[in-house]
């Protein structure tokens, strides 16, 4: 086995025993990005210098004794986490030259544990896509099939894990951009509880919607990831003040006796027959498995979809609009006057779907929309808020499908939003309730293409569905496949 | 035609908080540009805002010592639009659940009172500012962001106001209430407490009101009547032609005393308000309230009319003395240790304020502090100086700051009231005046004043005046 196919627990293991350096292991993850990446174009920047000058950093830690579970760990990062000193674009011409002078919370975290940032990975420009075919710097191809899409946001962070160009990644998830890039690469990919993962540093795309989490090989690195970024920050005001598990620990539970619901609307006449398949198989296992099985209502599932870009745009036109080219970012070079300057800045600096989605959202603002849109929207939230916490009332997790189809081809739905939309309907109403879910791997379609099964947890219970998960891991062993690049 | 004027004001005042609303940036005034800013004010991508709990608590103590009641569940909104020196794109502030409403404020116009009604006080961020570059052939525009994300108030009257006279009295109320409560030092010039005034007109007896103006940029009490007044004549001049007033806003010029229009642009925005996701809603508690109005100062009404009953000062001196927190405070503490409440007010209105103003220094800076002051006052009530010489003191004590005995000694300024010295100099006086003392004696009793006068120059004014008065009756009248 190669250095750069370890998980973060067995690259720790060997770290831990001195059999490796992470200098070493940086080394091998920096080659295999050269070698790979120009296939995959998972990154949009690669840091050596700062990586290996944190791998000797951490070797020095570990040699001194001084190691956590993530030190001298050779990550990635979507490339919506804010990095000092390292280029962040977003995805976006817009940010194409920004180099911010400070850390976000979730990437502090990460280094003050020792992990290695080896670079910053591509996504859809803004988080605003399901494909990652809307990023400035070209689209992420599918490790598993390079003409597939990777899924998307957070699609060079799920591509990245299945390329094995990084042992973990942080991705963020605003109505699937974590759990649906999973699934289409087969890696774990955790969407936390709004408020668990302190957003601060994190480029704002919908920020009542917007958590971070990570996408990793196996569960187990899962609930280490998560672990580490986990948690109050005073820095957001919303991230919320409650303890922080161990949830490697908990890890073993088992589902015997676990209450598993099946809620009716996920289940729907043209899911894939792959998927289908999927799904039953994993429901056979979990019942072998002493689960029990019910079935559930989630009745305004069908809102989901239209409330999440009415809520999802309203608030990412108010976000986008400080990039104006004034204090950072792309300004236009041919401008007479300040109305000109911001007009031909943002008409540069944007791609066609980010612009779609700002009309869409300034539109929903609008007075005399506000009423019928806006408002509306938030209250149909509501109402699927109250849907979850019904469910949960007879169950401790939801399961359902990540995504009604295996991946799809590149350029296959760029025709048609509406389509492309319509692919994150299982994972959408997950960001509306606010609550956590989870993408695990759970096979393979015909054409030999990741699957991924969903579970929903109730709020701040990621501890479940990790354990759930887990059991499952351990019965199939689907995340042991690896993409044949 | 008649007209009636309706004016309502809208006042932002600029809380002293040491540091800003939604992140730790110092708040302090005139530092380097752009040097008190993080990237929270500067609007970089990923920072978020961090509510300053203190400017709660100044909105509470605000809304409390203008009658208003306070909202229990509190929400920040995003109004949406596009400036340089805005920079998210975006100010955060409140829109329909204000932290304060329905409240009132009540001034006096010639001996009259009438009641304002506040419709409402919000919380909001500050925007920047933007500085012209001063580079010859570059007509660039530059943006200062140290005043960005400083926390305001917004203050708003109902259109209550029947006269610019009414807006005055009851900006200045205003003005003094922030200022008593220390949340706002006032400063109009450096736009600390900011002032837009909302004019129309309607005929005489109607109740409809007029289609209004709005005034901006009037930074002075002066310029708000000068502003209000000029509107009125120029929306007269076009209603008495028959005309249309336009809903606009308009820019008020100090150079000129006029208003002109700034297009109609303002009036374009649509603001899309929608509460900020970024910012939790804030729940206040009824003891965090209670807590609040402990922390209340004595309001200059209450101070007013307590120092006009318990002390028995002239309404006029009451109303003098509260003009600030600290002049009141001065009179309070020389008070306090001099009972004797009309003779300390006197020389506070008189040497004390007269000093100030000669020397443009504030109450706070006055080098004799109530306690020096009293013991002036004390010196003169035992008879040591005569009121006259304590002047002199005080004017000493002004310059160096010593204590009147030290002074009053140094300068062997003693009363003289040794009966002996006294007679002898009135003898002296007497037998120089032979001709002054027969037309007195013959029944020229106003020359006494002259007589008196000589004697307290002959004693350099030491002389005690009462013995000299008394003394010098009984050698005359012989
Ligand atoms: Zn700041």
């Amino acid at each position: 086995m190669e250095i750069f196919d370890l998980t973060i627990h067995e690259l720790h293991e060997k770290l831990q025993a001195k059999e490796l350096s992470s200098v070493e292991a940086t080394r091998a993850m920096l080659a295999r990005i050269e070698a790979v990446d120009d296939k995959v174009n998972a990154y949009i920047t690669v840091t050596p210098e700062q990586a290996l000058a944190e791998a000797e950093a951490a070797d020095k830690r570990i040699a001194a004794g001084d190691i956590a579970t993530l030190t001298g760990i050779p990550v990635g990062l979507k490339d919506i986490f804010i990095t000092k000193g390292i280029r962040t674009t977003c995805g976006s011409k817009i940010l194409s030259n920004f180099i911010p002078p400070y850390d976000g919370t979730a990437v502090a975290r990460l280094k003050e544990r020792g992990a290695v940032i080896v670079g910053k990975l591509n996504q859809d420009e803004f988080a605003m896509g399901s494909s990652n075919e809307s990023s400035y710097f070209g689209p992420v191809k599918n490790p598993w099939n390079l003409e597939c899409t990777p899924g998307g946001s957070s699609g060079g962070s799920a591509a990245a894990i299945a390329a094995r160009t990084a042992t973990a990644t942080l991705g963020t998830d605003t109505g699937g951009s974590i759990r649906q890039p999973a699934s289409h690469c087969s890696c774990v990919g955790l969407k936390p509880t709004y408020g668990r993962v302190s957003r601060y540093g994190v480029i704002a795309y919908a920020s009542s919607l917007d958590q971070v989490g990570p996408l990793t090989r196996d569960v187990t690195d899962a609930a280490i990831m998560l672990g580490a970024v986990a948690g109050y920050d005073q820095m957001d005001s919303t991230s919320v003040n409650t303890p922080v598990p161990d949830y490697v620990a908990g890890l073993g539970a088992g589902v015997k006796g676990l209450k598993i619901g099946l809620p009716s609307q996920y289940f729907i006449e043209g899911l894939d027959p792959d998927v289908k398949r999927a799904m039953d198989e994993a429901i056979a296992l979990y019942k072998s498995l002493g689960a029990e099985i019910r079935e559930v209502s989630l009745p305004h599932t069908e809102y989901a979809v239209a409330t999440y870009y009415i809520i999802a745009t309203a608030e990412a036109s108010s976000n986008l609009a400080r990039y104006d080219g004034v204090r950072f970012g792309h300004r236009t070079e041919d401008a007479r006057g300040l109305a000109q300057m911001y007009a031909k800045s943002r008409a540069e600096g944007f791609g066609s779907e980010v612009k779609r989605r700002i009309m869409l959202g300034t539109y929903a603002l609008s007075s005399g929309y506000y009423d019928a849109y806006y408002l509306k929207a938030q209250k149909v939230r509501t109402l699927i808020q109250q849907d979850f916490l019904n469910a949960f009332q007879e169950v401790d997790v939801l399961l359902t499908p990540i995504a009604p189809t295996p991946p799809f081809k590149i350029g296959e739905k760029l025709a048609d939003p509406l389509q492309m939309y319509l692919s994150d309907i299982f994972t959408i109403p997950v960001n509306l309730a606010g609550t956590c879910g989870l993408s695990i791997p759970a096979g393979f379609s015909a054409a030999g293409l990741p699957i991924g099964l969903q579970l929903i947890g109730k709020p701040f219970d990621e501890q479940t569905i990790l354990s759930t998960a887990y059991s499952f891991e351990r019965e199939t062993q689907w995340h042991q496949k690896t993409a044949p690049l | 035609m008649k007209y009636q004027v309706v004016i309502g004001l809208e006042v932002h005042t600029q809380l002293t908080t040491n540091t800003k609303i939604f992140c730790g940036c110092s708040t302090r005034f005139g530092a380097e540009p752009n040097s008190q800013t993080c990237p929270v004010c500067l609007g970089f991508p990923g920072a978020l805002p961090v509510l300053n709990k203190k400017v709660v608590e100044y909105a509470i103590r605000a809304g409390l010592a203008t009658n208003c009641s306070i909202t229990k569940r509190n929400v920040f909104a995003r109004k949406n639009y596009f400036y340089p020196d805005l920079p998210k794109g975006y100010q955060i502030s409140q829109f329909d659940l204000p932290i304060c409403q329905h409240g009132h404020l009540d001034i006096d116009i010639e001996g009259e009172t009438r009641r304002i009604g506040i419709t409402r006080i919000h919380m909001e961020e500050d925007a920047g500012k933007l500085v012209h570059a001063d580079i010859p052939g570059v007509d660039d525009s530059c943006v200062d962001l140290n005043r960005a994300c400083t926390p305001l108030l917004e203050i708003v009257s109902e259109p209550d106001m029947r006269s610019p006279d009414e807006a005055i009295a009851y900006l200045k109320k205003l003005h003094q209430i922030v200022m008593y409560l220390g949340i706002c030092d006032g400063n109009l010039e450096e736009g600390s407490f900011r002032c837009d005034a909302n004019v129309s007109l309607m005929p005489v007896g109607s109740s409809t009101f007029g289609t209004r103006a709005e005034l901006k940029n009037i930074n002075s009490f002066k310029f708000i009547k000068q502003a209000i007044e000029y509107e009125m004549e120029r929306q007269a001049e076009i209603l008495d032609e028959g005309g249309r007033i336009i809903q606009e806003t308009r820019l008020f010029d100090p150079n000129t005393g006029t208003t002109r229009s700034m297009r109609g642009k303002e009036e374009a925005h649509d603001y899309r308000y929608f509460p900020d996701p970024d910012l939790v809603p804030i729940i206040i508690s009824d003891e965090w309230i209670e807590e609040a109005r402990g922390t209340l100062p004595e309001l200059p009404e209450a101070k007013r009319a307590r120092f006009m009953t318990d002390l028995a000062l002239p309404e006029y001196d009451a109303e003098v003395l509260v003009a600030s927190r600290e002049l009141a405070q001065y009179f309070e503490d020389t008070f306090t240790l001099f009972p004797q409440a009309k003779t300390v007010s006197n020389w506070v209105m008189g040497e004390v304020t007269r000093a100030l103003n000669d020397d443009g220094r504030s109450i706070s800076d006055c080098p004799v502090t109530p306690a020096l002051l009293a013991d002036l006052l004390k010196l003169m009530e035992k008879g040591t100086i005569s009121g006259k010489i304590a002047k002199t003191v005080f004017d000493e004590m002004y310059k160096s700051g010593k204590a009147p005995e030290k002074i009053v000694e140094e300068k062997g300024l003693v009363q003289v009231s040794d009966t002996g010295a006294i007679e002898a100099m009135i003898d002296e006086v007497l037998e120089k005046n032979p001709g002054q003392v027969a037309e007195y004696r013959g029944g020229k009793e106003t020359l006494f004043g002259f007589f008196v006068g000589q004697v307290m120059r002959a004693s350099k004014g030491k002389a005690n005046p009462a013995l000299v008065n008394e003394m010098l009756l009984k050698k005359l009248n012989g």
